[in-house]
């Protein structure tokens, strides 16, 4: 075997903690021993690998997933997947799912007392290409109550689940959009300690990729963890 | 340049719209050599209750100790068909069940690992997403395997399945408490 390169651990502050109060059902969820830190190794280095043969290239646009187009207002989300030293990671699965527009999910878990759309399944995935690029069709999700707190709403937010090239970059994160009022009161959002982290769930408006007469765009850029500089045999 | 990665979120009560295309409970399709396994079992919160909203995602090595990955160089066999990945989700009562083969010795920092499977496990109430490991029982190469060691000896046996009849072995998740899992951080 060549020399294994490690990854980076995670820097204080970006990520949220497994107890977090306001966030009530991490009550009875989250580990009340400590993780036993341990050594990277061949096993965590490697990872699952997709491509186009688990993908179909129209799994993009959840706008074309029914006979009928679906209610609400088109965007484009795009963006980059990258490592924590800047380097696109390419070819790497991401999976998506939403709200509809009125705040629904078609799962039988949502009760909210807004409408299903038939024509709006809220899932998608894509690979990235060999700039690390993706890029979803989807329509902007709506904002919704749950009841984790007195009068809590979610702000409106894509679900994002990412691989990268190894067992230790998975990543499942949510994006949210610029300017919403919701986000100072959701608990998912102010679970991340570090300011600069939590603004970084936040999308962009990005004129580039907006559609004239037909979508708005948003950017969200993913980091994945990136490799350590030092090669791992020789850490002390 | 230099970044910091993206802030992790939990998977929230929906996941299942957005995860359940690539349910693979059956993680060597026939004709993949191995031992034959099937696992099973639960993932319980702090009440001991089941999780019914919960997912988890296996990988390992095939029977020969190799992964299906470019950064495994070792001169063993690859085999076509297996790529080694699984994801479960829980059903109502929070269990879970999956069929593989056993994998083969892989690798380690000063010395081979016993055969294992890596597993993410995904929740609701989880604002990250918890890393841990199944062993298999009555495997010698446990006693001297490098991530075992470092785990505390009374805690040991939460990652390790236990026979439950022919060809099936039985592995819980315990969130919290006395027989709680142990999870790794790299």
């Amino acid at each position: 075997m060549k020399t294994l390169r490690g990854y980076r651990r995670y820097h204080p502050g970006t990520q949220p903690d497994y107890d977090y109060p306001p966030y009530r059902s991490t009550e009875k969820r989250h580990p009340t021993q400590p993780l036993v830190i341990a050594p990277q190794t061949l096993s965590e280095l490697t990872g699952p690998l997709f491509g186009w043969d688990d993908v179909k290239p129209t799994d993009h646009d959840l706008t074309r997933q029914h006979k009928g187009t679906p209610i609400g207002e088109r965007i484009i989300v795009s963006g980059r997947v990258l490592d924590e030293n800047g380097r696109p990671v390419p070819n790497t699965l991401v999976e998506i799912w939403q709200a509809n527009a009125a705040g629904r999910y078609p799962h039988q878990a949502d009760q909210h007392d807004a409408p299903l759309d038939p024509n709006f399944s809220g899932a998608g995935r894509t690979l990235t290409d060999a700039e690390g690029r993706y890029r979803f069709v989807t329509i902007r999700p709506g904002e919704y109550p749950w009841r984790n707190h007195y009068n809590a709403w979610r702000p409106a937010h894509l679900h994002f689940s990412l691989f990268g090239q190894a067992f230790l970059t998975r990543m499942i994160t949510q994006m949210y959009f610029p300017g919403d009022p919701l986000l100072t009161y959701d608990p998912m959002f102010t679970c991340i300690a570090d300011e600069n982290a939590r603004q970084r769930l936040i999308s962009t408006f990005d004129w580039e990729t907006t559609i004239p007469e037909h979508a708005l765009g948003y950017r969200f850029d993913i980091v994945l963890r990136g490799r350590d500089a030092t090669p791992m045999e020789n850490r002390k | 340049m230099s970044l910091y990665a993206t802030g992790n979120q939990t998977v929230g009560p929906y996941l299942h719209i957005g995860l359940n295309w690539l349910v693979t409970r059956n993680i060597a399709p026939r004709g993949v050599p191995g031992e034959r396994v099937t696992i099973q079992g639960r993932v319980l919160d702090g009440d001991g209750v089941g999780v019914n909203d919960a997912m988890i995602e296996i990988w390992q090595a095939n029977a020969h100790g190799r992964y299906a990955h470019p950064e495994d160089t070792q001169k063993k066999p690859l085999h076509r068909r297996f790529r080694g990945f699984g994801r479960i989700p829980t059903d109502a009562r929070g269990a879970f069940r999956f069929t593989t083969i056993k994998p083969g010795p892989v690798p380690g920092p000063g010395a081979t690992q016993a055969p294992h499977l890596v597993v993410s496990v995904f929740m609701r109430g989880l604002l990250k997403h918890l890393a841990t490991r199944i062993y298999f029982p009555d495997e010698p190469a446990n006693r001297r395997d490098p991530l075992l060691r470092l785990v505390p000896e009374a805690r040991r046996g939460t990652l390790i399945a236990r026979p439950k009849g022919k060809g099936t072995l039985e592995w819980n998740v315990i969130l919290q408490g006395k027989d709680e899992t142990v999870f790794f951080d790299f």
